[in-house]
């Protein structure tokens, strides 16, 4: 790797090409209207969003990939985890539910955790011989304990208002402040995969949260105390103003009529504005953030780390805890992100997180956008997004010219048809294509 | 106490599903497991290597059945299985024609190899859509059980029934023939020997006048088999949805890892014990302690964990083996 990564010159108005490249294509899809564009600014606006949240993932992929060579393959559930924040930290308390089974739930959850903690310490002080039977007594033990606990407490949270409720509840704290939270769930979550996974082989790493992903997903389906899973959990506060609130508000009234707009679009588009406002100021800090560490003596052993380990311990730096810090920072900005997304959704939908979309699309936009530079990975991301949407849109179209000379039939449609499905396939091609032809991306790492 | 009761429930609810499933996932890890060996990177298109060549089968099913062809009791994807396995194997070699044998020969990083195979597994998992769609599907026909439940209570006069479904019988026999032929071209075919010689030391092999690239394509070519195969076995047993092959990735490089990536023989271990510990934890044994104690109610189901959860069982003994024995139970490479 350490070949394809050597600093050459290259252009430095690539960023800037790109950017004004992308600023076109969102005027595009704000202005023209037809078979390619929708012409409305609530779609271009909506897609802009969706793209600055991508960009925040794949900045935390980028973290851990361009800083530290670490495969993460379990980004979907680091962003899972992060969106159970919103819920847990903004909406308002159910009724009754801590009653039921709060202190219990914690005490069951502490029991858990501190059988783990309680193994780890014995299995590391008895004879090799001995530790993997003492580790499983003590865990069997601490097992029952924690299901006898837990059990009872979870079904009588469940019992409470399940038609309306029957979950833990929020605490009712501003819903900004659960985004540093959905980064220190995730961060958590990171911590203990790390602590097992680094320092073995290098794709151990990739397995291992490939699993953890799939776990935590399957979790916040399962578990509907924490927050109702499958049933989703809607209505969760927003930062800005409602469409409605800002519809019914004289003052938005008099001034959308200045501008001779109508008042419901312009009140999507304000509102679309104001999270944009909000998510770019995220995306900046978290790239200034990412350069000044970069640029500081961490960021050099870092990246010293990365293009030769051996030479870097030869230095006297702990390769591994380097690892599970930067793969521990990288999961936390990937769980600020999954906060930020059930946010600008309002709806915690646990049954949407998919791995293709969650976890390997956004390391396509880090690599195509250029691995180890964190301008290239936000660029990558919203160029990506932005090409995934309207993907779905212009491979029927693109389909429909194609096949034009061809007679009606079940061959022609079957095509049109599955065209949507042509995204996979084209995203796969640009990921191999970059990897073999321009492994450093769009915007190469300085 | 009611033991014979109680060993015919353990059979029919966890010896035979989970046989039939672990056998599906041993010939999955090993897939995995020579593609480490002899390629030294975790293939992560293999789960969708296996939809797609079970998508073949069945379309080719659809077809043998328009025509009218069948297997009598057997099912008719048995012999859609060869032609879809011809068809698979040519598409995986054409990736790693245009794909994976650059990045051999400017020997890059394992991690750029993982890499690329996620762009493979995207274009497989589009190929697969565009092929077959992403809606659940039933391709299994001929006789359904050689065993059903009724057959078994009035031969036994036991209460409790135990079917044998022709899929679970077809996965075991299908899954010993193909070990069986792997096994013995591994040790005693020329070719295998190449292959066996080349996975412990590459440099070795090359001196003595083994073509790599010949190696390579043998090794694709047999896990690509092995893949399909699993993954139409798996499709008969339950049915066939895209999804869930990329889903069956983390029990199968589980089970490749806890036998020792690189090792044929740990990789049908691992199948095994993956395969026994999911379904024996994710199954509640209610019935079967009330068959043992029949004085002792218990509340719960006795499940250690919900269905839901299954896959966590791999996950956990994954990082049991990492913590413990992170070469495997037999012996893999540790690089």
């Amino acid at each position: 790797m350490s070949t394809t990564r050597q600093a050459e010159s290259t252009s430095l108005w690539r960023a800037p090409a790109l950017l004004a490249v992308l600023v076109f294509l969102f005027v595009l899809e704000g202005t023209l209207s037809n078979a390619f564009f929708s012409g409305s600014w609530n779609s271009a606006l909506g897609i802009l969003n969706m793209g600055l949240l991508s960009a925040i993932m794949a900045l935390g992929v980028n973290i851990t990939w361009g800083y530290a060579g670490l495969f993460n393959a379990g980004v979907v559930g680091f962003l899972a985890l992060g969106g159970l924040a919103p819920v847990l930290v903004a909406t308002q308390p159910v009724p009754g539910a801590w009653e039921a089974g709060g202190p219990r739930v914690l005490l069951a959850l502490a029991v858990g955790l501190g059988t783990l903690v309680v193994a780890t310490l014995v299995a590391a002080r008895v004879p090799r011989a001995w530790r993997f039977w003492a580790a499983l007594l003590i865990i069997s033990v601490g097992y029952v304990a924690y299901r006898a606990l837990f059990d009872p407490a979870v079904i009588a949270i469940e019992a409470n208002n399940p038609a309306k409720a029957g979950n833990i509840g929020g605490l009712g704290l501003p819903v900004l402040l659960s985004w540093p939270v959905g980064g220190l769930l995730a961060a958590g979550a990171a911590w203990g995969v790390g602590k097992v996974a680094l320092g073995l082989r290098s794709d151990y790493l990739a397995i291992a949260t490939l699993g953890i992903g799939e776990i935590i997903v399957a979790v916040m389906r399962n578990e509907g105390w924490l927050a109702r899973g499958v049933l989703n959990f809607s209505g969760i506060p927003r930062p800005v103003p409602y469409e409605l609130d800002l519809q019914g508000d004289p003052d938005f009234q008099a001034r959308v009529a200045g501008w001779g707009m109508d008042l419901a679009t312009a009140s999507g588009i304000w509102v679309k504005l104001a999270y944009a406002g909000l998510f770019l100021v995220i995306v900046l800090l978290l790239i200034l953030l990412s350069e000044l560490a970069l640029k500081s003596p961490w960021g050099r052993m870092m990246r010293a780390i990365r293009d030769n380990e051996v030479a870097a311990e030869a230095m006297g730096k702990d390769v591994t805890r380097r690892h599970l810090q930067v793969f521990v920072i990288g999961a936390a900005v990937i769980g600020i992100a999954g906060a930020m997304m059930v946010t600008l959704d309002g709806l915690l939908n646990p049954s949407g997180y998919n791995p293709l979309r969650y976890t390997f699309l956004v390391w396509v936009m880090v690599i195509v956008g250029g691995s180890g530079n964190n301008w290239g990975a936000v660029l990558g991301a919203v160029l990506i997004w932005f090409l995934w949407i309207k993907a779905e849109v212009w491979g029927p179209a693109v389909m429909a010219l194609v096949t034009a000379p061809m007679p009606e039939g079940g061959l022609r449609s079957h095509l049109i048809e599955s065209a949507p499905h042509m995204r996979f396939l084209a995203m796969g091609l640009v990921l191999l294509l970059v990897l073999r032809f321009a492994p450093r991306g769009l915007i190469p790492e300085k | 106490m009611d033991i014979l009761n109680a060993l015919v429930a353990i059979l029919n609810f966890v010896i035979i599903p989970a046989t039939a499933y672990g056998a599906q996932l041993a010939m999955g890890a090993l897939g995995v497991t020579l593609i480490y060996g002899i390629l030294r990177f975790s293939n992560f298109a293999h789960g969708d290597t296996m939809a797609f060549g079970t998508g073949l089968v069945i379309l080719l099913t659809w077809g043998l059945q328009a025509l009218g062809l069948s297997l009598g009791p057997l099912p008719t994807a048995l012999l859609a299985l060869p032609v879809a396995i011809a068809g698979t194997a040519a598409l995986v070699l054409l990736t790693d024609r245009v794909v994976y044998r650059y990045y051999r020969q400017v020997k890059a990083d394992p991690i750029v190899l993982v890499m690329a195979s996620v762009g493979v597994m995207f274009v497989m998992n589009g190929l697969t859509r565009l092929l077959i769609g992403v809606d659940e599907i039933r391709f299994d026909d001929g006789a359904r059980f050689l065993i059903s439940v009724s057959q078994f209570k009035g031969w036994t006069g036991l209460d409790e029934g135990l079917a044998l479904r022709s899929t679970q019988a077809i996965t075991l026999v299908v899954a010993a023939l193909a070990c069986w032929a792997l096994f013995r071209f591994l040790n005693r075919s020329r070719a295998g020997k190449a292959m066996r010689a080349y996975s412990d030391n590459e440099d070795l092999a090359l001196l003595s006048g083994i073509d790599p690239e010949r190696v390579v394509r043998l090794t694709w070519i047999i896990a690509t088999a092995l893949a399909v195969a699993a993954g139409t076995l798996y499709g008969l047993d339950k049915s066939f949805k895209a999804f869930n092959y990329f889903q069956i990735l983390l029990p199968i490089f589980a089970a490749a890892i806890v036998g020792g990536l690189g090792n044929p023989v740990g990789a049908i271990a691992g199948g095994f014990v993956i395969a026994y510990s999911e379904v024996a934890v994710t199954y509640p044994w209610k019935k079967i302690a009330g068959y043992l104690l029949p004085d002792w109610q218990p509340e719960g189901l006795l499940q250690l964990l919900s269905t839901e959860y299954k896959f966590a069982v791999s996950f956990v003994i994954l990082i049991v083996v990492l913590l413990f024995r992170p070469t495997g139970l037999f012996r893999g490479k540790s690089v």
